[in-house]
C-alpha cells in the first residue's frame, strides 16, 4: 500500500534499481570480454606459427626461420631450480607458522611480511638479487636467475603451506602425540600426509606464477643466444625471449614472440586450472 | 640335573635383566635421538621463517646501499628533479615517479567501480550455476602473465585506441579549457592512457576477489532484513553491503594499487619511454619500472646503475607502504569476521 501511496518515488527506485543493476551485469560482460579478446587474438596470432619446429630449433638470428627450443629449455631449468631451492624454505616457514608457533610474535611478524613480498614488485626482486649475485660474481647467470624465482616462490609456498596446515584438524595432532610420537613426526607423518593436496596445489600455483616471470630475470638470467646448459653463465628464457623479440621490428621474430606467448598462457592457464582442480577434488 | 638347573635358571633371570637393562638403554636412546631430531626441526622451520624476515631486510639493505652513490650525488634533489640524462650524468626521479602515480592512479580510477560492480553480480544478481566459472574466469584474467598483457598492448590494443578513443577524446575535448591540455598532441597508440588501460585490465581481477569475498563474509541476517523492509537489491548493496564490507574493499583496493604500482613488464610496452612530465594523458611517458627494465642492462658508469636502483628503493618504499596498509586493513576485517 506505501508503494502506491508514492508511486512517483516507486517508481524511482525501480528505475534507480534497474540501471544499478544493468551495470553490474555490463561490468561483468566487460570483464569476461577482455578474457576472451586476449585468449582469441593470442591464439589468432600464435597458432599460425605453432608447428614442431617451434620445439626443435634453435632462435634464429633475424631475417630467418628458426624455433625456440633453447629458451623453452631455459625456461624449464630456471623454474625447476628456482621450486627446488624455494619450496623446501617455504614449506618449513610454513610448517614453523602453522605448527611450532602458531600464536607466537614471529609468526604474526612472518605473516605480514610474507603477505607483502606476495605482492612486492617483481623487478625489485630482480634488483636485489643483481645486487647479491650478479655484481659480486661479475657475471649475469642461470643460477641467479633461479634464485630471483626461488624469492617469488617462496611467499606463495610459505602461504598455502600454513593455511592448509591449519586447516588440519586438532584431533589428529592429539591421537598421534597420544601415541607417544614427538611433534617433528607428528608434523611429517600426519599432518603433511593431511595436507599434501593443498601443498601440492600451492606448489603448481608457484611454478603458474613464475613461468610467465620477465622482470625479475632481465638482468640475473639476462639472454642467450644459443643452447646453453651452463648455469655460470647467462641463460635464455621464454619470457625474456619474448620481450626481445616483441619489441624488435622483424617479422619473424614477432612471430616467434606471439607463439611463444601462446605456449606460456597456456602453460600458465593449464597449470593454474589444474591446481584449482586439485584444491576442490576434496 | 638340579644344580644345573638352578644356574640356567640364574642364567635366564641374569639374561632378562640384562636384555631389560638393553631394552631401556636402547629405548632410552631411541627417545633421545627423537627428542634430538624434533629439536633439529624445530630449529630448522625457525630459521626458515627467520629467512622470510631476512629476505625482506636483505632486499631494502641491498638497494640501499646500491643506490648511495645516486643518493650521495645529487642528495634530495634526486627527488625534485626532472632530468635524466646519461650523457651528463645527471638523473632525477621525478618523471619516473609521476608516470608510475598517475598510470596507477587512472588505472584504479576505471578498476575500482568495475571490480566492484563485479563483485556484486558474482554475489547478488549470477545464478548458483554460474558463480563459480564466473568467479574462475575473472580469476584467470590475474593469471595471465604480464608480459602477455604487454605483447597484446602493443600490437592489438594501442593500434586500436590510436585510431577509435584517442582521436574521439581529442575532438572531444579539444575545445574544453582546462580538459583540452590532458588530451593534447597526436594519438600515438602508445602512451600514459593506454599503460593506465592496460593496468586496469590486470587489477580488475584482484578488485573482484576481495570484494566478492568481503561481499560474502556480511552477514546473511542484515541484507534479509533490509530486504524484508521492501529495500532493492541496489539499496542492499548500497546501504547494508558496502557501509559492512567498506574496511575490506579498501583493503582490496590498495593491494590492486600496491600491483599496479609495481607492475613492470606491460607498462614497459605501451608507455612510450619517454624521459618528461607531460600535462597530456595520451602522451609518452615512463614509469619507475619501465625505466628499469629498459636501461639496466644497458646503463654504464656507476652513477647510472645506482640511480637506478635508487628508483628501485623508491618503488620498493611506496609498494611497501601500500602493500602493508592494504594487509592492515584486510586483516582488521578478518577479526571482525573470526
Amino acid at each position: 500500500m506505501a508503494s502506491l501511496a508514492r508511486p512517483a518515488l516507486y517508481a524511482s527506485r525501480r528505475r534507480r534499481n534497474f540501471i544499478a543493476m544493468g551495470l553490474s551485469m555490463t561490468a561483468t560482460a566487460f570483464g569476461l570480454g577482455w578474457l576472451v579478446l586476449i585468449l582469441g587474438v593470442l591464439l589468432w596470432e600464435g597458432f599460425s606459427g605453432l608447428s614442431l619446429r617451434v620445439f626443435t630449433e634453435m632462435t634464429p638470428p633475424p631475417g630467418s626461420s628458426g624455433g625456440l627450443l633453447n629458451p623453452i629449455f631455459g625456461s624449464l631449468v630456471l623454474t625447476f631450480l628456482a621450486i627446488i631451492i624455494g619450496t623446501p624454505i617455504g614449506i618449513l616457514a610454513g610448517t614453523y607458522m602453522a605448527e611450532y608457533g602458531r600464536h607466537d610474535r614471529l609468526t604474526s611478524v612472518v605473516r605480514f611480511i610474507n603477505d607483502i613480498l606476495l605482492s612486492a614488485p617483481s623487478i625489485v626482486v630482480g634488483l636485489f638479487i643483481y645486487e647479491v649475485m650478479v655484481y659480486p660474481m661479475g657475471h649475469f647467470s642461470g643460477l641467479a636467475g633461479s634464485v630471483a624465482l626461488a624469492v617469488i616462490v617462496m611467499p606463495v609456498v610459505v602461504r598455502t603451506t600454513e593455511d592448509m596446515l591449519n586447516l588440519v584438524p586438532n584431533q589428529l595432532r592429539e591421537a598421534a602425540a597420544a601415541l607417544g610420537m614427538p611433534r617433528a613426526y607428528i608434523i611429517a607423518r600426519v599432518c603433511y600426509r593431511a595436507a599434501k593436496a593443498g601443498m601440492i596445489t600451492g606448489v603448481l600455483l608457484a611454478i603458474a606464477r613464475i613461468s610467465g616471470e620477465t622482470a625479475p630475470l632481465l638482468f640475473t638470467a639476462l639472454n642467450h643466444q644459443f643452447w646453453s646448459i651452463d648455469l655460470n653463465g647467462p641463460m635464455a628464457s621464454l619470457p625474456v625471449v619474448i620481450f626481445q623479440f616483441a619489441l624488435s621490428p622483424y617479422k619473424d621474430w614477432q612471430q616467434l614472440a606471439w607463439t611463444g606467448a601462446l605456449i606460456i598462457t597456456f602453460t600458465v592457464l593449464a597449470l593454474s586450472i589444474g591446481a584449482r582442480a586439485l584444491s576442490a577434488r576434496k | 640335573m638340579e644344580p644345573a638347573r638352578r644356574q640356567s635358571v640364574a642364567d635366564v633371570a641374569l639374561e632378562a635383566g640384562n636384555i631389560a637393562v638393553d631394552a631401556q638403554a636402547s629405548r632410552a636412546r631411541a627417545l633421545s635421538g627423537l627428542r634430538f631430531w624434533d629439536n633439529v626441526y624445530r630449529w630448522l622451520t625457525r630459521c626458515a621463517a627467520i629467512g622470510v624476515l631476512a629476505i625482506l631486510g636483505g632486499v631494502i639493505v641491498s638497494l640501499f646501499i646500491g643506490s648511495l652513490p645516486a643518493l650521495r650525488e645529487f642528495g634530495f634533489s634526486f627527488l625534485t628533479e626532472q632530468r635524466w640524462n646519461p650523457v651528463t650524468e645527471k638523473f632525477g626521479a621525478l618523471a619516473p615517479v609521476y608516470g608510475t602515480v598517475v598510470t596507477s592512479f587512472i588505472a584504479m580510477l576505471i578498476a575500482v567501480p568495475v571490480g566492484l560492480m563485479i563483485a556484486v553480480f558474482l554475489t547478488e544478481l549470477c545464478p548458483m550455476i554460474l558463480r563459480r566459472p564466473i568467479g574462475i574466469a575473472i580469476e584467470l584474467l590475474a593469471g595471465i602473465p604480464s608480459i602477455i598483457y604487454g605483447i597484446w598492448g602493443l600490437f592489438v590494443f594501442a593500434p586500436f585506441l590510436q585510431e577509435t578513443l584517442q582521436p574521439a577524446l581529442i575532438t572531444i575535448f579539444g575545445n574544453v579549457p582546462v580538459l583540452s591540455a590532458l588530451f593534447e598532441g597526436p594519438p600515438y597508440g602508445i602512451g600514459v592512457l593506454t599503460a593506465s588501460l592496460v593496468l586496469a585490465i590486470m587489477v580488475l581481477p584482484f578488485i573482484t576477489s576481495i570484494s566478492r569475498d568481503v561481499f560474502e563474509a556480511v552477514p546473511p541476517v542484515l541484507k534479509e532484513a533490509a530486504y524484508g523492509i521492501g529495500c532493492t537489491t541496489w539499496e542492499v548493496v548500497r546501504y547494508v553491503v558496502l557501509p559492512y564490507a567498506r574496511v575490506g574493499v579498501i583493503g582490496g583496493v590498495m593491494l590492486g594499487l600496491g600491483r599496479a604500482l609495481g607492475e613492470t613488464m606491460a607498462v614497459t610496452f605501451v608507455i612510450g619511454n619517454a624521459h618528461k612530465i607531460s600535462s597530456s594523458i595520451i602522451a609518452p611517458g615512463t614509469t619507475i619500472s619501465a625505466t628499469i627494465a629498459n636501461e639496466f642492462t644497458e646503463a654504464v658508469g656507476e652513477l647510472y646503475t645506482s640511480s637506478l636502483i635508487a628508483l628501485g628503493l623508491i618503488l620498493f618504499v611506496i609498494t611497501f607502504f601500500v602493500l602493508a596498509a592494504a594487509r592492515y586493513m584486510l586483516l582488521r576485517i578478518e577479526r571482525r569476521v573470526g
